[in-house]
This record gives structure tokens, sequence and C-alpha cells, in this order.
């Protein structure tokens, strides 16, 4: 068939990857998981010419997915089963017969895709943050901390409390993570698993701690390479051993380059004296930018990160979006955040040591409580994981996952533009 | 996850009021209604929020005072530039003090007047000029010539944010204010021995916390000629002058620039400065 049966759900389809678009029928799976599924069988018969119906009058008629939702939603009570109609509907028992099968997961892809062009409407209005019990906020403003403030005003508060607390980041991220923060920014490294030769886009990444960690990871990645070619007895060609050692003195090894780009002139300065205090030059530089406006062109970049930023940025569904502009085909998605935690026991002793001692540690240390207050409201206030799961999906990206770390504390999202 | 998750430090209720203090507790006094702060009705908004006494005022759990006490003793020692740490060491730990403090000007008609008039020291509402053009020897001049020598200026105060009551954050800012009148009619200079000193004198006078432990901890940092001077000559006037002396809060200041440091002296009780 043909591509343009891909206008439906796209970001739904986990399968989508694994075909290239002229030869893929529609896959129409359900969450979360595809390896616990079996991939159904392409539409045949009655239900193809559903599917390509659907397909056609979606893209002219979006809202005609609710009538194919009340189809699959009759098609399910003939069945016997229940149906919800939470966004978040993720299995359909196996004991579905074919037919009401496949209406169960048109239904649920009609009714995603009717979700997230609600959400996507919502979203648009700068509407607060989703998660369960969260207020709704009117339109035009947005959660700053616990306070309610106007759209504009949020990004100097934010840009603000950034300039005020520049200096004393580093130590401050010591002290309140104790330490545990350059774990968490190690595993990220480690999932990112870059080589020579990536092009690192670094947003939020103000005082330089990702973009300094890939330096040491692509080098120690080059010499392993060179160990490897020795090991095995290629012995390098003279051209080789020349060309490693200009590539040492003028960039990275295989080309790599970092752009770390923040919207804080402050923390950027910070940034580059300890760039320069620590001996990184080659292969680094240093822009002023906003997250949802990226002042670069589309398909630049190798892999895209944002470490503990994204949840400054006023409207993070344009942020997602201008990730997913700049990334090439193929690029990677990253994002390091505070999440929610399950655990209920750490959960009370995380709320304890956040409301209590991290303002207390900023007083201290750095002699500004607000910032800190700030801070520990902030994270409450970002979506959960699922759900940022989903703003990632609906920003085009692929294969979205998440993993959680010290127990939902932080939790890293992952995913592709293909 | 539900919204419980939002409230500090969750529902085990023994530990939130440790943490938290009983709402009732957090402070007497009106609500005053935070400028920038909307709270709408579902929206559940930590509940310190709701207890700003006077602006500026970020109201804190007995847990929170206990850790910033400690901090900031720690810091200031370790940091003496950190003046910071000074005041949030004095504001934390000087309920009592300040308690007993207010209760003396009450007693007293010029303090009193203080209370009720509430002045504050600050550049935009001193003449300086006018000041400085009295004649040598009041008080006046006398103050402007320290500021000038050492390059200080009453508007370097810290605010107050962690006394939980109105009144008695005005008292601990006048007492801030009036430590530069004390460096003044003391005749000490604002380095580390004239500090100490005008600390001695201070933890005599107003019982803080802060002030015992500046004067008892300060030397630490002194040499030993220093620490010499200061303990067989300075401390034991000091000590004599703040008991000889009324309540320093007590006079209005303002009304006395042109008075001379001499005559100022005698009616406070402060005994003539040893020359250094």
């Amino acid at each position: 068939m043909t591509k343009s049966l891909h206008f439906l759900p796209l970001s739904s389809c986990p399968k989508y990857m694994e075909c290239p678009p002229h030869t893929c029928p529609v896959h129409l799976t359900q969450y979360p998981v595809f390896q616990q599924w079996p991939m159904p069988a392409a539409p045949e018969g009655m239900n193809r010419t559903v599917v390509i119906l659907q397909v056609v009058l979606h893209k002219w008629i979006p809202e005609s997915n609710s009538v194919f939702f009340w189809f699959a939603e009759a098609g399910f009570q003939l069945a016997g089963t229940e149906v919800s109609h939470d966004s978040e509907l993720r299995y359909a028992s196996a004991k579905f017969t074919p037919l009401p099968k496949m209406a169960a997961s048109i239904g649920v892809a009609a009714c995603r895709a009717l979700h997230s062009r609600c959400r996507g409407k919502l979203l648009s209005k700068g509407r607060g943050l989703f998660s369960g019990a969260r207020c709704l906020v009117a339109e035009g403003e947005t959660n700053f901390g616990f306070q309610t403030v106007s759209e504009a005003e949020k990004g100097e508060k934010v840009y603000r409390v950034f300039e005020s607390v520049a200096k004393k980041y580093d130590i401050m991220n010591d002290s309140m993570s104790l330490g545990i923060h350059r774990l968490w920014k190690d595993i990220l490294l480690h999932q990112m698993n870059p080589y020579p030769g990536t092009q690192l886009l670094d947003v939020a990444g103000g005082t330089g701690d990702i973009a300094f960690r890939f330096i040491n990871y692509v080098r120690s990645q080059w010499e392993h390479q060179i160990r490897q070619k020795l090991k095995s007895h290629q012995n390098l060609s003279w051209q080789e051993i020349s060309k490693s050692y200009e590539e040492e003195e003028l960039k990275l090894p295989g080309g790599s380059q970092v752009v770390v780009c923040d919207i804080n002139r402050e923390m950027l300065k910070v940034g580059k004296q300890k760039a320069q205090h620590l001996g990184y030059s080659k292969g680094l530089s240093w822009v002023v930018g906003n997250a949802e406006e990226l002042p670069f062109n589309d398909n630049k970049f190798d892999v895209y990160t944002i470490a503990f930023g994204i949840r400054n940025v006023t409207h993070i569904d344009q942020a997602l979006q201008e990730a997913y502009r700049v990334l090439k085909p193929g690029g990677r998605f990253l994002c390091l955040e505070f999440s929610q935690v399950n655990n209920p026991i750490v959960s009370r002793l995380y709320d304890l040591y956040s409301f209590q001692v991290i303002p207390v540690l900023g007083e201290i240390i750095a002699g500004d409580w607000k910032s800190y207050q700030y801070l520990v409201e902030s994270i409450r206030r970002f979506p959960a994981q699922e759900v940022f799961k989903a703003m990632i999906e609906d920003a085009g990206f692929l294969k979205v996952e998440y993993r959680n770390l010290t127990a939902g504390i932080v939790a890293i999202h992952s995913g592709f533009k293909l | 996850m539900g919204g419980w998750l939002r409230r500090a430090p969750g529902s085990l209720r023994g530990l939130r009021h440790l943490a938290l203090g009983s709402p009732a507790s957090a402070g007497r006094g009106y609500q005053l209604p935070h400028t920038d702060l909307t709270v709408t009705p579902e929206e559940h908004v930590d509940e310190e929020t709701y207890y700003q006494l006077y602006p500026g005022h970020i109201p804190t759990s007995p847990l929170q005072k206990a850790l910033l006490s400690a901090g900031s003793a720690f810091m200031a020692l370790y940091n003496p530039y950190r003046h910071d740490m000074v005041a949030v060491l004095g504001e934390t730990t000087g309920s009592s003090a300040l308690r007993s403090l207010r209760d003396k000007m009450r007693h007293d008609p010029e303090g009193y007047r203080i209370l009720q008039e509430r002045p504050r020291i600050r550049l935009s509402t001193l003449d300086v000029t006018g000041l400085r053009g009295l004649s040598d020897g009041t008080f006046g001049r006398e103050y402007v010539r320290f500021l000038d020598s050492n390059r200080v200026s009453p508007d370097t105060r810290m605010p107050v944010k962690f006394v939980d009551d109105e009144e008695l954050a005005y008292v601990i800012q006048r007492y801030r204010e009036v430590h530069d009148l004390m460096h003044t009619l003391l005749g000490m200079p604002t380095n580390m021995l004239g500090e100490v000193v005008v600390k001695w004198f201070e933890a005599i006078q107003t019982g803080l916390p802060m002030c015992i432990l500046g004067a008892v901890f300060g030397p630490v940092r002194l040499n030993a000629r220093k620490l010499q001077i200061l303990t067989m000559e300075l401390i034991p006037w000091a000590v004599q002058s703040g008991r000889n002396a009324s309540c320093v809060l007590n006079f209005y200041y303002e009304n006395r620039w042109e008075q001379t440091v001499e005559s100022l002296r005698e009616e406070i009780g402060i005994l003539h400065p040893p020359a250094i």
C-alpha cells in the first residue's frame, strides 16, 4: 500500500520503524510494549476497507475518527467487553474475535488520535500540565512552581532564578542530591552511547555537565577503538596514525561536535569558565538560544539532550517540536528530568527532604531561598512519566521509552526521529 | 500520582506537624495577601505561603528553623564574610530574646514611640550632607565620619525573613540598623577586633544568642596580640558598659544627631572607651 496509509496514528505504531513505508500495511497495535503483542495481521477484506476509509476520511475530516470510535465501541459491546474512554487505554483482551479486535484497535487508534487532537488544542493554548489531580489553569497562564503566572512572566521569572543561582549551581547540585546527580548524568551518557563522529546538541546545558561527559566518552571510545585495532593485529597504517595525531590537535575524534545551548547567559558564562578550567576547548560551542525556538537549521544533529531543563520551559510541546525539527532522521531525543516517584515510602521521604531541607540548603549555601523553593515546586508540577511520554510521541518521535532512576525521582525519556 | 504528593511532607500527621508546624502556630497576626500569588480554590498551595506576615517574610517550620540555625552558624564561622548568615542565625535563634527586648521597649516612653512610629535608618531617609555639616563631636557628624572611613552604608542591612511575628521583625530590624550607631558610640572600627567588641556589648545588652555566639567564637580568628588587647582591656570595658547602660534600643537616635557623642554616652551609660 502507499505511504498515505501512514497518516493515521503513526506515532501510535511502535512497529513503524521496522517497516519501510512503501511495504508496510497499517499496523494498529496496542500499547505499551509491542513485544508482548503479536503483530496483528494486515487488515483484509471488510476490515481493510474500513481502515482505508478511515485513513482517507481522516485526512480531510479529522473528526471522523469519532464515528469510527462509536463503531468500535458498538463492536466491543457486541462482543461483550468493556471500553475504556481513557486516553491511556492500553490493552485489549486476547479473547477478542478478529472483527471486534480490529474494531478495538481502530477504536483505540481513533481514541488516541482524537485525544491527541484535543490535547494538541489544549497544549497549544498553553494550558497547564497534565497529570492526575492537577488543576486546570486558565488560558494564557501557566505554573511557576505552585504559583500561577502569565506565560510571559514565567519565562522572565525562570531567567531571573537561574541568573541568581548560576555561580553556585554546581555546588548546590552536589549538596542537594548528595552527589548522585553525577551518577544520573553518567547513566544518561551510557544510554546515549555516542560513537566518534556524533553531533550532540545539549539544550539547557548551561554549565556544560553533559557536554563534558560526552567529550570524555567519545575520547575513550576512540581510544578503545584504536586499542581494539591494535589488539586484533591490524597495525595502523602510517596515515591512520598521523590522522589520529592530527585529529587530537584540531578537533574531537571522528569529528564529533557538541553545541551547548542555553537561554541564560550567566549559566553559559559559568560553563565556559568551567570548560577553560578543565581544559575542554575543541569541538565545543556555546550558543544562546530558546528551547522553544532553536537557532539551528533542520536535520542537523544526531542527538538532542535536555538534562533538568525541560520543566523550566514555558511551552514544553514547542520545545519537543523544535527537538524533532533539528534532529536528523534517525536522530535520538534524550531527556533527563525529575519525575514522579512510585514508591509511597520513598515518596514521603522525598517530599520531606525536598520541602524542608532543600530551601534551607539554598539559603545557607547560595543565600537564595526562593529559587530553591521554586525548584522543588516545579518538580512537583512536571507531568508524570507516562504523560510526558505521550507528549513526546505527539511531537512525532517513535519508540519512546522511559527509564526510572532512583525509584522514579529521575527519569530518562528517549525517542527517535524516523 | 495523586494530589497528596504535593503536600509536604505527606500524610503522616505527626511528622507533618513537626515539619510544617500546625497552621495556628505559624505566626500570629493577620494574613497579608501575597501580591503575586493567585490561589485558586481547587489548587493546593503550600500552607506556609498563606502566612506571610510582612514583606520578605518566609514562614518556616520548626525543623527548618533548626536546620537553618545549625547551617548558618557553621557557615558564618567558615566564611566570616557571609553577613547574611549571621543575620539568619540571629533571626532563627532569637525569639525569646527579641520578646524581652520588645517588652523593654514597651515599658520605656521613647522606646514605645519607636515601636509606634517604626523609623528606619536608610540612606534615602538620612540627610547625609546635612549631617556632614554639623560640627565635630556631634553624634551625626561622627556617624557620617564612621560611614565614610569604613566605607559602609546603612543600606546593606539584610531584610528580615524568618521571624514569625511582625513586631519582633521590626525589633530585630531596628537592632541591625542601630548596630552601626553602636560602632560610633563605642568608637570601634569595622575590623574583626572592633566587631567582636561590639558583639560583647550587644550580647550583654540584648541577650541575643547570635551575639553571644559571635562574642565567644569571634576571637578565634584573631592573632595573639589582638587577642591580648581584647581580653585585657576591651572586653572588661564592653561588659561593664553593657551592664551599666540602659537598653540601647530605647533611644530615638534620629532626633539626636545634634547631641554630642559624649553627652549621649553619658545619657545611655556607656563608659569612656579605652584607647586602642
